[in-house]
């Protein structure tokens, strides 16, 4: 056990550790985005809202998530120790800068870090946090609602959403005939609330540029680290972390708050 | 005192396999309660240090670098020459033999050239195990270069770093025996003295270039591995730092100085442009395979050149003269180096020489890339093209390159016996440092092989030999030779930091370099080095009193230690031109102007001059007395070198 | 002396020793040549400050012709000066403009401590190769050096690996002062080639273990170093070496003190 210690105390098995919780998280944000991607229905948040509530009570899934709260907080601890050590292997810095080329990302991946950390919290705060929060008496601060849907099982045609009042319910669903009734937490209308203000929907812009580039170095990155690299395939990985990680996954999140906040 | 070079009995070929079986051994138990000393850490300090600390012994090293990896070994470029034969061209240990002492002018010792062929195979081995890169086909095989002086190919490089692949690969076994506690490596420390205890060299004090802590360090015996003394011109190929200290201080000691005019000058390197020059860089002798040499016809057009009226392309066809193919048109180009400098010389006296300086002569390509395509030009000189434009910011794809020759080996070195003994029982010479296998002439490829084949091959035998012969009694640190030495050094040191002139010591070296190429360079003459001898010792007697050393000892101090090696070298330089005046007759690098055939080449006197010249220092400004070591050719047939 | 046109102003950093503070000095550089090397304004500069009986500035510097790895020098941001590929010693002062300041500071990494001046020691590059950058074999009785094959492209691969000159521009380029392109071109060239297969495991681990207890920074793979580096030694080798290092760690026998002996 001593050998597992002494080989993730080396800079290299912290580095190690970033590039595995760092890959973990890339593809959680591909699981994230795909299911985030029923914002765009018009079905007044139906598969929206059953797609957190699965996220969030399946067994496998909860699990999965745990791992992930794990990946952020061990990433974001393992960065700032290696920003400590990197910081006292160069005690006294250089009055004329650093000019060597490098990318612009690379060498902000700790600034960059540290947004994405803050968008985090602030993000689960409200989306994530809230939905967890069961507390219904009276002087709960935030309570996302419930919400009724109706649909027609056969055309698939949604019937009716009515919002339920007040009050304590559980995640259902059943069917009477050929209709279907869900009743979900209205998560999505949460959403739709957030998006309306504009400084929030430039905080989201800010940092999921933040992330964009976090990713443009990163993902190729923990590939070097890994030791996977091979003429064969860095141009592939590299084409992967560009266009996937650095450019469709940050604009797919981005254009959620956009599209909602000049939209509706 | 007669020279004895302890050159075993019977035929050539036997020699060193007879003379392995006569040595002594040290029983390894024994081995351990030995100390040596190895200075210097280049291709031969390295790998005696690596070898002798396998074998048991304890070693202490030492280099003035930083970092044992640093020695100028690192620079050579070429190759290394050996006689493997595997491209099945006729190559053998006889015709490496033979092919050097022939380049050499016949002026080394038959046993050592013949052994160093010999063991010149085993190099190649031990380099490749050692994980040293060298240039293979797609076979998976060695590639084989050829190289001047040879008929065949028996040149193994790596790219144009041959030197830094092999020094890397000796610090490398270095390395290793430093961190099994067999080698204590001293880093930024400088030998400045021999300790020797009845008659035998018993250590050395050393400066340490922090904090000048002076200290000495006791020994069974001296390696020294420092390599040439090129940097006595000022302007060399050689490294800023290369220097003649330790041998020379060794010399005072008493370890005799042999053949110190043999110096080599290497024909195609990069012009000098201006006083502040502090190094010459040397580009491939390959250039001149394709390269025409040339310099204007006439006075007039040289100095429109100089002064950038016109350009070289401007120059008509008439109005160049393609010096080496006009006076040589059997080999034209492709003469050997003493031959093409000399001439590129005589031009530039004549007031031919281009450049701003005037101290160049013209290198074209132009005919090169007509016949052949600029891409295939590219393909084949492509570094080196590379390399003038960094250096000159010229072009040479579209004007010719300036070229002009410059010190870059010095074949003489301390006298050594056949088991690289100096006179003084204990004290060893190693590698270039040595005047052994070359000659008077050192050809392409030869010197990493010799500084191999010292510290791998042959110092590890003949070693043991002495140290079984003295044993293993500890060497007596507080013996009084010690204290006295080191005292002496302090005096020395305190009476440089004493200097607080007007003169920096960088200018006398400029001022020692310019006597040197002038008198005692590519041509020398009886009236040229007589001047030379007085304006040596004239510039000795204003440094001492004109100069100045800023500083003081326990610190970092640059000016000390250049203040030391430039007064050593004026020394030396003062004993190379009485060498070249005693010696009456061309050879190799050495031409005297006296001495020629009637087409100009060096004439070899044999009867009179076949002879090592072994110099005894006899104190201060005291003329040196010379021993001679008679080179008896059994084997060879001395002939005179032609290349017409 | 200098008979050049060229006027620079120098800012350049002055430390006594490793224990006393440093400070910027100003010199000024003046009839400098463009034909002049770096070094050789240097020497210029250094000549006139001795002629007024003061200390010369120290730098570090050999061979010069770029090959021996001794020169070092941060200039105007970056290491070895603007141009690529190349040392201190071969940049000229051409690559210069009349009348511009110049920022000369050593390298700064708490693994190679400031000697004097603009000199640091760089030792610590020397203990990492003593701690297994060899091919643990004694001289003689090794076989023929043809009786190992090696494929032309792994050689000439190995060879790109081994041109590295120890010169430490990686590390004062590195934001992190990290010294993984250094260590990994030695791992590397070893590791690739047939004769450093026996050792490779644990020579790794070795050299790991000694660069983290020398100080130096952690990789993040900017790339600086590689565009810095004088011999233009490539990031590949640093993903080479991690791949050996956490197959060794993880999937072999080895250790890394197998090669201590």
């Amino acid at each position: 056990m001593s050998e597992f210690k002494q080989t993730f105390n080396s800079s290299l098995g912290k580095k190690l550790i970033m590039a595995l919780t760092g890959l973990f998280l890339c593809t959680f944000l591909i699981v994230h985005l795909s299911g985030n991607l029923s914002l765009f229905n018009h079905d007044h948040g139906y598969a929206f809202n059953a797609y957190a509530n699965f996220m969030t009570h399946f067994p496998p899934i909860r699990v999965v998530s745990y791992l992930l709260y794990l990946s952020i907080i061990v990433h974001s601890v393992y960065a700032l120790i290696l920003t400590i050590n990197n910081r006292k292997a160069r005690p006294v810095s250089y009055a004329s800068g650093n000019d060597s080329p490098q990318s612009w990302s690379a060498k902000n991946m700790g600034i960059l870090g540290s947004i994405l950390l803050v968008f985090i919290v602030i993000h689960m705060k409200d989306f994530w946090f809230k939905y967890h929060q069961e507390d219904f008496s009276e002087n709960a601060e935030y309570v996302i609602p419930y919400k009724e849907y109706k649909k027609d099982l056969v055309s698939g045609e949604l019937l009716s959403a009515r919002d339920l009042p007040p009050g304590k319910y559980n995640y259902a669903v059943f069917t009477e005939g050929n209709v279907e009734t869900m009743i979900a937490k209205d998560l999505y209308q949460t959403v739709e609330i957030a998006f309306k203000q504009w400084w929030y929907v430039l905080f989201y812009v800010v940092a999921l540029g933040a992330l964009s580039f976090h990713l443009l170095h990163g993902f190729q990155s923990s590939f070097r680290t890994l030791g996977w690299v091979h003429r064969r395939y860095n141009g592939i990985i590299y084409q992967i972390g560009v266009w996937l990680f650095a450019i469709i996954i940050p604009l797919g999140f981005a254009a959620m708050p956009v599209v909602y906040y000049l939209t509706r | 005192m007669s020279l004895n070079a302890n050159i075993p009995q019977g035929p050539l070929a036997e020699k060193w396999t007879k003379h392995k079986f006569n040595l002594k051994l040290v029983n390894p138990a024994n081995k351990r309660k030995y100390d040596i000393i190895v200075v210097g850490t280049g291709l031969a300090g390295a790998s005696a240090a690596a070898t002798l600390a396998e074998l048991g012994y304890n070693v202490k090293a030492f280099c003035f670098q930083d970092s044992p990896r640093r020695a100028h070994s690192i620079a050579a470029q070429g190759g290394i020459n050996a006689a493997k034969n595997y491209q099945n061209d006729g190559d053998s240990v006889y015709r490496l033999f033979y092919d050097t002492i022939k380049g050499g002018d016949y002026r080394a010792r038959e046993a050592n050239v013949y052994r160093l062929a010999e063991v010149s195979v085993n190099i190649i081995d031990q380099c490749v195990a050692q994980g040293v890169p060298f240039a293979r086909e797609y076979g998976g095989l060695l590639d084989n270069r050829s190289f001047g002086g040879a008929q065949v190919s028996r040149t193994f490089y790596a790219r144009g770093q041959t030197g830094q692949q092999l020094l890397l690969g000796a610090y490398s076994a270095l390395n290793r025996q430093i961190h099994k506690g067999k080698v204590k490596m001293y880093t930024r420390h400088e030998m400045l003295d021999v300790v020797k205890i009845d008659g035998h060299a018993r250590g050395i004090v050393t400066r340490n270039l922090i904090n000048g802590e002076i200290d000495t360090h006791a020994g069974h015996a001296v390696l020294l591995c420092t390599g040439g003394y090129s940097n006595v011109f000022y302007l060399s190929t050689n490294a800023i730092g290369s220097n003649v200290t330790a041998a020379w201080r060794a010399h005072k000691r008493g370890a005799y100085f042999a053949n110190p005019c043999y110096t080599q000058i290497h024909p195609t390197c990069i012009p000098v442009t201006g006083d502040h020059q502090s190094k010459l860089t040397l580009m491939s002798e390959s250039l001149r395979n394709d390269g025409r040499v040339w310099a204007p016809k006439t006075v007039e057009i040289a100095e429109k050149l100089r002064k950038k009226e016109i350009t070289a392309a401007e120059v008509a066809e008439d109005d160049r003269d393609y010096f080496l193919e006009r006076k040589y048109p059997a080999f034209g180009n492709l003469v050997p180096r003493d031959v093409a400098s000399r001439n590129a010389k005589e031009m530039v006296d004549e007031g031919k020489g281009v450049g701003g300086s005037g101290f160049a002569v013209f290198l074209d390509f132009a005919d090169a890339i007509k016949r052949m395509g600029e891409d295939t030009v590219r393909a084949k000189y492509g570094n080196l093209f590379d390399m003038y434009i960094q250096i000159t910011d010229e072009n040479p794809y579209k004007q010719p390159m300036r070229i002009y020759p410059a010190v870059h080996y010095t074949m003489g070195g301390l006298w050594v016996d056949y088991n690289l003994s100096t006179n003084v029982p204990g004290l060893y010479a190693l590698g270039e440092c040595n005047f052994s296998d070359h000659g008077a002439n050192r050809l392409g490829a030869s010197a990493l092989m010799q500084g191999l084949a010292d510290g791998y091959f042959v110092i590890p035998y003949t070693l043991g030999d002495y140290l079984a012969t003295i044993g293993p009694k500890p060497v007596d640190k507080n013996h009084p030779a010690f204290a006295e030495t080191k005292q002496d050094v302090i005096n020395y040191v305190n009476k440089l930091l004493a200097l607080k002139g007007t003169k920096t010591v960088n200018e006398y070296h400029r001022d020692l370099g310019h006597i040197m190429w002038e008198y005692c360079g590519m041509a020398r003459t009886e009236e040229g080095l007589t001047k030379a001898k007085q304006l040596i010792k004239d510039l000795k007697a204003d440094f001492w009193r004109n100069a100045i050393v800023t500083g003081e000892n326990e610190e970092i101090n640059n000016a000390l230690e250049r203040a030391g090696r430039v007064a050593d070298f004026i020394e030396l330089g003062e004993l190379m031109v009485t060498d070249a005046l005693m010696r009456r007759e061309s050879c190799g690098g050495h031409f005297r102007l006296e001495s020629q055939t009637e087409e100009g080449e060096a004439l070899r006197d044999d009867e009179n001059f076949a002879f090592a010249a072994a110099w005894e220092f006899k104190g201060e400004n005291i003329e040196e007395e010379l021993h001679k070591e008679e080179l008896i050719f059994e084997n060879v047939k001395l002939a005179q070198r032609n290349y017409k | 002396m200098s008979n050049g046109n060229m006027n620079l102003t120098l800012k350049v950093w002055r430390q006594q020793d490793s224990k006393t503070a440093g400070k910027f000095v100003t010199y000024k550089a003046e009839h400098i040549s463009p034909d002049m090397s770096f070094l050789e304004m240097l020497d210029v500069v250094n000549e006139s400050i001795m002629l007024k009986g003061e200390e010369p500035i120290y730098f570090d510097h050999d061979c010069r012709e770029g090959i021996c790895g001794m020169c070092s020098l941060y200039i105007n941001g970056r290491p070895h000066g603007p141009k690529r590929a190349i040392t201190t010693c071969q940049l000229h002062m051409r690559s210069f403009k009349d009348g511009q300041t110049i920022t000369i500071e050593p390298w700064r990494a708490a693994a190679f401590p400031v000697i004097k001046d603009l000199a640091v020691d760089r030792s610590a590059f020397d203990r990492i190769q003593q701690a297994g950058g060899y091919i643990s074999i004694n001289t003689g009785g090794v076989p023929d050096a043809n009786e190992i094959p090696i494929p032309k492209v792994i050689a000439d691969e190995a060879f790109n690996s081994a041109t590295c000159i120890g010169c430490g521009a990686c590390v004062a380029a590195c934001k992190n002062a990290s010294a993984m392109l250094f260590v990994s071109a030695k791992v590397s060239q070893l590791g690739m080639l047939p004769q450093g297969q026996t050792e490779r495991y644990s020579r790794v681990q070795s050299m790991v273990a000694q660069m983290d207890e020398e100080g130096f920074g952690n990789c993040t793979n900017t790339g600086a170093c590689e565009a810095e580096c004088p011999k233009e030694i490539t990031l590949t080798n640093i993903a080479r070496m991690n791949n050996d290092f956490f197959s060794a760690k993880f999937f072999r026998e080895a250790h890394a003190n197998d090669i201590a002996e």
